[in-house]
């Protein structure tokens, strides 16, 4: 798996934009002056009347998007997940959700791994935040094919999405066939003793964790899911059936984000243990992301030692051995 | 301007304050005082000057109205109801559960509304939006929008004064209704915005005065401003009343935001019936 190609999603974000934006002519796309870091440059390269910098003003470029919107183009506005999600909330959510308008929010450098900046602009909130807004999509995917597909999808429904995209340049692990889905999660491993549910940057992460665990015999199912709401309850609700307990990994808070969306479906469905790996409610700090994602328990090796202790500790027939 | 043509413009803001006081007494919560203020200017706009059709509230080339000072509601509504938009009947359903007419504005349940609204600040962006997709396609259309006073106190209402001078958005309009009170007390007093139109005129925009209770006058700014041949957006200064109409509403910060109890209906609706009367009977005398 160290042979795996790598590429931050801001740069595949990028790459789309200039494809879709040849194909649709109704694209505008909105940036706060973070446009080389976004990756939004690209498209102001190739479609300089259609890009628009909106200056350090996250909560007008939101209202402009909604204006734009209102008028038939395809908006995606993009920052930082920090500066969107967060400085911008009431207004996704008043001016973008309420109306139900055609806003695609592109949001970079989410969670720890933005790294040396530190807390400030670690954002690991965000998910929370969005997918409590009615009408919102929210998307996280994993690697550059995953997010090429769901930014193109994403087009095909005309209300408001978040895409959540990493500063951090990550393996590509999607076959290139591979068809997404909005709404559908993806079973990366079969096994029924265990399951893994991952999104993101910490999909690979827990696919080297399995790949750690079948070694000891451990065969944990792995699931990819790269949208949080709309949630794939069948696939959740069939891993809660077949295998004695599930572990969320998200680089996100714990409140509120995936670990939250699962343990909803699964409380409600079918109760079975869900332990949550995540940011454990509190602040990062800098430091390299690699550091700090195995800092706060982000990394395969803890999610191999999580997953093994719960494996133990929940495994169905261990009273009858 | 016709004296004819101002006594029937005086005509229509009597009823459409008749509308507000409806509505408002009818959902017994409301805001009459920001109401009343723009009743005037809301009646020229839509006899006027917007570009627009009661048949065809979607037609892509309209102007587009955006009330960013979204908690005066009732009184867009008594407008668009009298402009045929909707039955005036749906007046008296105003803030009713699963009325057409909500609290504040709500562009996928009331036509003729051309953005959601009401979290102040936020109105005046998607206004921006509008205008630079008109600029970006070609359009011909205008985009005007209502702020309150208290409503610049927003930062992000100056984020997008910036925006639209960098952007040489021409084709919008901003009205700023200068009454001069928010929920707290006088705007002096609570935050002083200083000189509003020097900040825009610094903010790079064309900049006007107008006298929200005077036809004439509304006549003179509009016609100047659509004859300047500008690359610049345009503010106008609006200098108002709140609670203009009503004898005991005006001028009074406790009418932001609160209904009339029966006697207090009763007395408003009086007051502006008497007006109506007296204005038919001027009218009569013109003809």
């Amino acid at each position: 798996m160290s042979m795996l190609v790598k590429k931050a999603t801001r740069d595949s974000y990028g790459e789309s934009l200039v494809e879709l934006g040849k194909e649709y002519n109704d694209i505008i796309v909105l940036d706060a002056d973070l446009a080389k870091a976004t990756k939004t440059i690209m498209f102001k390269e190739a479609f300089p009347n259609r890009f628009f910098d909106c200056g350090i003003a996250e909560c007008n470029m939101l209202g402009v998007a909604a204006g734009l919107a209102t008028t038939g183009k395809i908006v995606f506005a993009s920052s930082f997940a920090m500066f969107v999600a967060g400085r911008g909330y009431e207004i996704i959510r008043n001016s973008i959700c309420y109306p139900n308008l055609n806003v695609k929010i592109a949001a970079s450098h989410a969670g720890i791994s933005v790294g040396e900046d530190g807390a400030t602009h670690q954002c690991c909130e965000d998910i929370s935040l969005m997918r409590s807004i009615p009408n919102m999509t929210v998307l996280n995917p994993c690697d550059d094919i995953e997010t090429k597909q769901l930014i193109k999808k994403s087009i095909e429904i005309k209300t408001p999405v978040y895409i959540r995209l990493g500063r951090l340049a990550t393996p590509i692990l999607n076959n290139p066939d591979y068809n997404f889905q909005i709404g559908k999660g993806v079973i990366l491993s079969e096994g029924n003793d265990i399951t893994i549910i991952a999104t993101g940057l910490m999909v690979y992460e827990s696919l080297i964790a399995e790949n750690m665990l079948s070694k000891i015999g451990i065969n944990a199912r792995l699931i990819n899911i790269h949208t949080i709401k709309p949630i794939d309850q069948k696939i959740i609700i069939s891993a809660a059936k077949e295998t004695s307990c599930i572990i969320t990994v998200e680089e996100h808070s714990v409140i509120g984000g995936l670990g939250s969306a699962v343990s909803e479906v699964v409380c409600e469905n079918s109760p079975v243990p869900v332990i949550k790996i995540g940011i454990n409610d509190i602040f990062g700090m800098s430091g390299t992301a690699s550091e700090l994602l195995k800092h706060y328990g982000l990394s395969s090796e803890n999610i191999f030692e999580v997953v093994k202790d719960s494996y133990y500790k929940y495994k169905k027939d261990l009273y009858f051995i | 301007m016709e004296k004819k043509i101002i006594n029937q413009l005086k005509m229509l803001a009597c009823k459409v304050r008749i509308g507000i006081i409806e509505g408002i007494y009818s959902a017994q919560s409301g805001h009459p005082g920001g109401s009343l203020s723009i009743a005037d200017t809301l009646v020229y706009l839509y006899s006027n000057i917007l570009n627009i059709d009661a048949n065809k509230p979607d037609a892509f080339d309209r102007d587009r109205f955006i009330l960013s000072k979204g908690h005066t509601a009732p009184a867009l509504y008594a407008i668009l109801a009298l402009k045929d938009f909707f039955n005036y009947s749906e007046l008296f359903t105003l803030r009713k559960i699963n009325s057409k007419l909500q609290g504040h504005p709500d562009m996928n349940k009331t036509p003729g509304i051309d953005m959601s609204t009401g979290s102040l600040g936020q109105g005046f962006s998607a206004a921006c939006g509008i205008a630079l997709s008109g600029k970006i396609s070609g359009q011909k259309y205008k985009v005007y929008s209502i702020l309150g006073d208290g409503e610049i106190q927003e930062g992000q209402v100056w984020e997008a004064a910036m925006f639209a001078n960098h952007n040489n958005l021409n084709n919008l309009i901003a009205i700023i209704d200068y009454n001069g009170l928010q929920i707290d007390g006088k705007v002096k007093d609570i935050c002083d915005l200083g000189d509003i139109k020097l900040k825009f005129k610094s903010f790079g925009w064309s900049v006007y005065d107008m006298d929200a209770h005077n036809f004439e006058s509304m006549e003179n700014t509009f016609q100047t401003i659509l004859n300047n041949n500008t690359n610049k957006p345009t503010a106008i200064v609006q200098t108002s009343v709140k609670g203009k109409g009503i004898s005991f509403m005006e001028d009074i910060c406790s009418w932001h935001g609160i209904a009339p109890n029966k006697s207090q209906y009763i007395d408003a609706i009086h007051q502006l019936e008497h007006e109506l009367d007296k204005l038919e009977e001027e009218l009569l005398c013109l003809c």
